[in-house]
């Protein structure tokens, strides 16, 4: 568990370093998923080892990453209390940051969703007739 | 009495401990609901927190430093969505440069259309670049907004509103819109709801959460490179 924590602050400061050396508008964070990612995928990391009690690098990294996911909205709640501060410098213009809020939040979600369904059942289509179970695992 | 009252002010355990109490009330009822929809923890908790800091007189700034223990997480957090990716990794296969293309549209959208919604309805021209960035994830969407000329402190709280929203009505919305694909529904969740959407998800569902976290990802990746563009075009040309 320990170490598994080692391993995310290690991505999360390889990553935060890319950002600091190339000024890309990127999270830290968010590079150092990619490279934990790479490296499951590199390593071949088996996906039970979290479960399955490897005592390894692999199962310390999975174990402290469920526990962290399993209450990730904890995390959000400290920066979720500062939108009260902010809701009375909103109310002269809350007609406008209302509805492009909600309209292009419905709007962005549509269109990915329906994108990524679309491509989907062209895929299946273009692969013949495969049952589902063959269709799940392609 | 006054001492007790300041020691509540300033030490970081009665915070903390408030905001871990907040949440976990918010979970039971999430759980007694049956994961309803509206019965977000991180709701709950803001709804528990945010009235016990303005009744101890403790300002938004001060809290935030009382709670630094929490928020630090946050950043393995995000690198730790990288293992429900790693689980459903087989899922990604020849998905990749597609998801590229469709959360890259996806971007795009978001920004555009939050911008020219604000414009329409008479918001200033400040207001519509602290929309612009507000799909990403919390510190690009500041750093964006920065760069922009927006009001960053207010891009975030948009931002967080807009991850809530895809908490609560996300999945209801896809369901409506017949989209039963759990990686397209995933995906579509974290690309304009970012981690507190993705948590919602992860929750309920290891593929959507997976696909959630990746869309969350790419978003922030390609956001940030398609916003210089989007920026010249939004606010230059049209």
């Amino acid at each position: 568990m320990l170490r598994g924590i080692a391993v995310l602050l290690t991505c999360q400061l390889v990553g935060e370093a890319i950002v600091a050396a190339t000024g890309v508008t990127v999270p830290g964070p968010v590079i150092g998923m990619l490279l934990l990612f790479t490296w499951l995928q590199v390593r071949r990391v088996d996906i039970t080892a979290g479960a399955s009690g490897d005592p390894g690098l692999a199962g310390g990294t999975l174990r402290a990453a469920d526990v962290l996911l399993r209450h990730m909205q904890l995390l959000f709640v400290p920066p979720a209390v500062g939108i009260v501060a902010y809701l009375g410098t909103l109310r002269a213009d809350a007609l406008p940051v209302s509805v492009a809020l909600v309209g292009s939040w419905a709007l962005g979600l549509a269109v990915v969703a329906l994108l990524a369904a679309l491509f989907d059942r062209a895929r299946v289509e273009a692969a013949g007739p495969v049952g589902p179970a063959a269709g799940e695992g392609a | 009495m006054s001492d007790l009252l300041d020691w509540a002010r300033t030490s970081p355990v009665p915070m903390v401990l408030l905001t871990l109490v907040g949440y976990l009330l918010g979970c039971r009822l999430r759980d007694a609901t049956g994961g309803h929809p509206l019965a977000q923890p991180v709701v709950v908790a803001v709804l528990v927190v945010a009235p016990v800091t303005a009744l101890l007189d403790v300002d938004y700034r001060a809290y935030l430093d009382r709670v630094s223990l929490l928020s630090f997480w946050l950043g393995p957090a995000t690198v730790a969505l990288a293992v429900p990716l790693h689980r459903q990794a087989h899922r990604l296969r020849g998905f990749v440069m597609p998801m590229l293309g469709i959360v890259a549209v996806g971007a795009a959208v978001s920004v555009t259309s939050g911008v020219l919604l604000v414009r329409a309805l008479g918001g200033s021209d400040v207001l519509q670049r602290t929309m612009a960035p507000k799909a990403t994830t919390t510190p690009v969407s500041l750093a964006l907004s920065e760069s922009l000329g927006g009001i960053p402190a207010l891009s975030a709280a948009l931002t967080i509103l807009v991850g809530i929203l895809g908490a609560i009505a996300g999945p209801a919305l896809l369901t409506l819109l017949r989209v039963r694909d759990r990686r397209a529904r995933g995906l579509a969740i974290g690309s304009v709801s970012h981690g507190i959407g993705t948590a919602r998800v992860l929750h309920e569902d290891e593929v959507e959460g997976a696909f959630a976290g990746l869309g969350m990802g790419l978003t922030a990746l390609l956001t940030s490179l398609l916003m210089p563009a989007l920026a010249w075009l939004l606010f230059t040309r049209l």
